[in-house]
């Protein structure tokens, strides 16, 4: 590698691919797609608190690379945010903003407040003009009560007793307008917000595999993985095993791991030896 | 043709009993032109710990390079061997930093954590999405194929030896049915004692 071989890291991205890559694109390679969250993800703020669900089903196109994960981020103790849409920019933002937001709790010597996660995600998705794929749901309980916003990638953000968002969106979303109702129970609550996933699983073909829940209240979350297997996967009829010794093989070599020596310890005899 | 099939590459990892494997096809091409039948894809990293890089061929250098250089710093500052999961992060932290110019590999982690010997495996997309499962990961060009093998093939607790014939087996036939792949094929068993490397005998088209 020429120039500087010492890499200054200095934090932030970095463009020194992005001439390249557009020449690459020039001369007619196509771009790769990176995964999408399909996703259904849904809130509802309910008597004691807020309740997140989302599915794990993660897609690179029509194929589904992921089948179980885990699309409901922490971001603080008393707050949780459901990511749809470029998966790695959901990951990587809800961890940027947890490590800012702790940062803020020790320079504060207050717990978060669920509006300061708000701000500190709209500010940053704005920057990037929507260029971050990252389509949120944030809840959580602070000393205010309750909170649940929806936070889209150009950086609006909605403040709503229930919201929905991903590709199963709307599925989920008729069956919140269909039954909530303000002041419900954690049993209805949850109840819920698991038809509403459940109707994203079904009925959209970007979501799918189990849902998962989070309750949150002012004393404790549950962060319930997975709350519904609602897609189990068959039971394999037959065993493919092949024989040892089937597959041709043209060398072989071992290399031993060595292990690190960490403690040495020598027992001698208990009684002296006699010189006689 | 995407950028990512510019030079083919197939790559899979499976969890075994207290052992994990990898594998990769050797071809280096340049579109439809076969330039090498002996192109390593996959790095040691760690005594324990393999990664494999399929995609762009120049990119698979520039980030197993950068990943060495990135690993002996971690390792000198904090002496002593990185653990599996730590190690994913850091990957998936030198392809996020690209995100708008992104390098063109998909990555495939192998490994044993240090201490316990537990196995670990996991993949991730082009811009550092990490994906950790407990079955089997794939990347590629022929990563269709190589799903409907391993869905088929696999099945939990193998010993090294059966993992060793499941993966080969699911690998072979997965590139076989792909053009810009196989030419050779290389598996790691990586157990906590010894890692065995075994070059498997495959069809030269």
């Amino acid at each position: 590698m020429a120039a500087p071989c010492v890499e200054p890291s200095k934090g932030g991205f970095s463009f020194e691919n992005c001439t390249r890559n557009a020449r690459l694109e020039q001369m007619g390679l196509k771009f790769p797609k990176a995964y999408k969250t399909g996703t259904t993800i849904a809130g509802i703020i309910y008597k004691d608190g807020v309740v997140l669900g989302a599915d794990t089903r993660a897609t690179e196109d029509t194929v589904v690379a992921d089948k179980n994960c885990a699309k409901i981020h922490y971001i603080s103790d008393n707050i949780y945010c459901c990511g749809a849409g470029t998966a790695a920019d959901t990951e990587m933002t809800t961890l940027m903003i947890s490590a800012q937001l702790e940062l803020h709790r020790l320079a504060t010597g207050r717990a978060p407040r669920v509006c300061t996660a708000n701000r500190l995600l709209k500010q940053m998705l704005f920057r990037y003009q929507g260029y971050i794929g990252a389509a949120l749901v944030l809840g959580g309980v602070d000393a205010t009560g309750p909170n649940l916003y929806s936070i889209w990638p150009h950086g609006s953000t909605d403040k709503l007793p229930y919201v929905t968002m991903g590709s199963g969106s709307l599925a989920a979303m008729a069956t919140f307008e269909d039954r909530f109702k303000p002041n419900m129970s954690k049993e209805e609550a949850m109840k819920l917000v698991r038809d509403a996933i459940a109707a994203g699983i079904f009925n959209d073909l970007g979501s799918g595999s189990n849902v998962d829940l989070c309750v949150i209240t002012k004393d404790k979350v549950e962060y319930i993985r997975p709350h519904e297997v609602a897609n189990a996967k068959g039971v394999k009829q037959g065993r493919y095993l092949y024989k040892r010794g089937t597959t041709a093989v043209l060398s072989s070599e071992t290399k031993k791991v060595e292990f690190d020596v960490i403690g040495t310890e020598v027992k001698t005899s208990a009684q002296p030896m006699d010189t006689q | 043709m995407s950028i990512l099939a510019y030079n083919g590459a197939a790559i899979m990892a499976m969890k075994g009993k207290n052992c994990v494997a990898i594998a990769a096809d050797r071809r280096f091409g340049i579109q439809a032109q076969t330039v090498s039948m002996d192109f390593d894809k996959i790095f040691e990293m760690g005594p324990n710990l393999y990664i494999g890089l399929p995609g762009l061929a120049t990119d698979v250098q520039t980030v197993q390079n950068r990943l060495k250089f990135r690993l002996n710093l971690y390792e000198l500052r904090e002496n002593r061997r990185i653990k599996p999961k730590t190690f994913m992060s850091m990957v998936s932290n030198l392809l996020y930093e690209r995100r708008f110019g992104p390098y063109f590999v998909e990555p495939v982690i192998a490994g044993l954590d240090p201490k316990t010997g537990e196995p670990y495996i996991a993949s991730m997309d082009l811009i550092g999405c990490p994906m950790e499962t407990n079955d089997f990961v794939v990347s590629g060009t022929c990563s269709e194929q190589m799903y409907g093998m391993c869905e088929s093939l696999w099945e939990p607790d193998l010993e090294p030896d059966d993992l060793f014939e499941t993966i080969s087996q699911a690998l072979m036939n997965a590139f076989d049915r792909d053009a810009v792949s196989g030419w050779g094929a290389v598996v790691y068993i990586i157990e906590k004692d010894k890692v065995t490397k075994k070059m498997l005998k495959t069809r030269q088209d």
